[in-house]
């Protein structure tokens, strides 16, 4: 009867396991790129990504800088140093963008 | 300074003798050197400032004087300058400590870092200290992060025109000031915009062409180096509406570094700045804080000097380190 039990046990934890395994499984991570802000530049300055990724730009420079683009569906704060600024880009497409305090710092996200 | 002038000066005619001089370029004055500059009779000279003993004090003084400051950059901490304030405080102190006092100042720009209200707070409360009391500012384009410069117009520029603009006379000397750090463009430099640009137009339309003019804006109006945006794209329709001026001053910031540059009728004179200074143009990876030894911090910070001498049509600039 106790051993039963225990088997019984074993197979309720390993039930509750799997849902869960399946969650956190390598497969279902979301995509992630980061962009680094350094010496007045965006490097890389092209990333190509699969849709759902999202994408960090950190600031590196001792200078503020922020993330822009013509039509502002993609806009940060200003960035002082080590700030992050995080977008996930769901639709394919070639994505421009540019520092907008310093408009000759200029980046391109490829969604494919 | 160029070979062909070993004795650090310039020489410049404001006399309309038919000697077309656009595009003459005699002077490069580097932070650290500085420049004094007077023109007199129409005729400009520049001094680097180790000649400065040289000049008489009645070559120093004029009718109108004022002190241009600019790059004050409150809340920047990294270490090209941990301690903006000291040095904000020493310009301050060296304008406090002018033979003539001047009447008023200009700030050109980039007063705060990231816009915050305690760093205006900060500029506002050191330059109460300063003997002149009227201050006419600008803004950099560090000074009008998240809301389009509201809180920039809200405390020093109530009355402007559009993003900021304004104009007004001292002593006969008609002064505009300008913005162009607002709406800038991928890949694009300063931008005045075509609002603004037909406001320069009008304002200068009934001013009579012996009125010297001094116009000044934080980012240069003359392409000092595009491959970093050192310049303004429309810049020469604005100066365009100026060509009929016999003596036309600019005065810019944003480039931590004084530069002269001489252009028909048109003297362009860039500011040091309180804070740190930057890098010669193209000669660095980027045009970021340069952190240079603490001993010779002071000689690259600055203010600037302007006289004018009544008569003569003409404004004298004197730079000065903080050292």
């Amino acid at each position: 009867m106790r051993r039963a039990f225990y088997i019984a046990s074993i197979c309720a934890i390993l039930a509750m396991s799997l849902p869960r395994l399946s969650v956190f499984g390598a497969d279902d991570k979301p995509a992630a790129a980061e962009v680094k802000i350094d010496n007045f530049s965006f490097t890389p300055a092209t990333v190509t990504v699969p849709a759902g990724t999202e994408v960090t730009w950190i600031n590196r420079d001792d200078i503020p800088h922020n993330v822009r683009n013509d039509d502002a569906s993609i806009k940060s704060k200003t960035l002082d140093t080590d700030d992050k600024f995080s977008f996930t880009f769901t639709k394919p497409g070639t994505y421009t963008y540019f520092c907008s305090i310093h408009p000759k710092m200029k980046g391109t996200v490829v969604v494919k | 300074m160029s070979d062909t002038n070993k004795k650090d000066e310039i020489v410049h005619d404001h006399n309309h003798d038919g000697i077309d001089r656009r595009g003459f370029l005699k002077c490069m004055a580097w932070a650290g050197t500085g420049a004094f500059c007077v023109i007199k009779g129409g005729v400009l000279k520049s001094y680097s400032l180790s000649r400065l003993a040289e000049i008489s004090d009645k070559d120093a003084q004029g009718e109108l004087s004022f002190v241009q400051i600019s790059d004050s950059h409150m809340g920047f901490n990294k270490p090209a300058n941990p301690d903006v304030t000291a040095t904000l405080k020493a310009a301050v102190d060296k304008i406090n400590a002018l033979a003539s006092p001047p009447e008023f100042m200009l700030h050109t720009g980039d007063i705060s870092h990231l816009s915050k209200p305690g760093e205006f707070d900060n500029v506002q409360e050191i330059l109460k200290s300063a003997k002149p009391k009227d201050v006419f500012y600008v803004p950099g384009e560090h000074d009008v992060l998240e809301d389009n410069g509201a809180q920039y117009r809200e405390r020093f520029a109530k009355g402007s025109k559009g993003d900021g603009w304004y104009s007004f006379d001292k002593r006969g000397v008609h002064f505009i000031g300008l913005v162009n750090v607002m709406n800038l463009k991928a890949g694009g430099m300063g931008n005045l915009g075509q609002e603004q640009l037909e406001w320069v137009e009008q304002d200068v339309k009934q001013l009579s062409k012996s009125t010297p003019i001094v116009v000044f804006a934080h980012i240069p109006l003359w392409s000092v180096y595009p491959d970093w945006g050192w310049g303004t794209q429309d810049s020469a329709q604005a100066l365009g509406y100026l060509k009929k001026f016999g003596s036309v001053t600019v005065l810019n910031g944003h480039i931590h570094q004084t530069m002269q540059k001489v252009e028909g009728n048109v003297t362009f004179h860039t500011a040091a700045s309180t804070a740190f200074p930057q890098p010669k143009p193209g000669s660095a990876p980027s045009p970021g804080p340069m952190k240079v030894p603490d001993d010779q911090l002071r000689g690259l910070l600055g203010i600037t000097d302007v006289n004018y001498v009544r008569h003569q049509h003409a404004l004298a600039v004197v730079d000065s380190s903080l050292a």
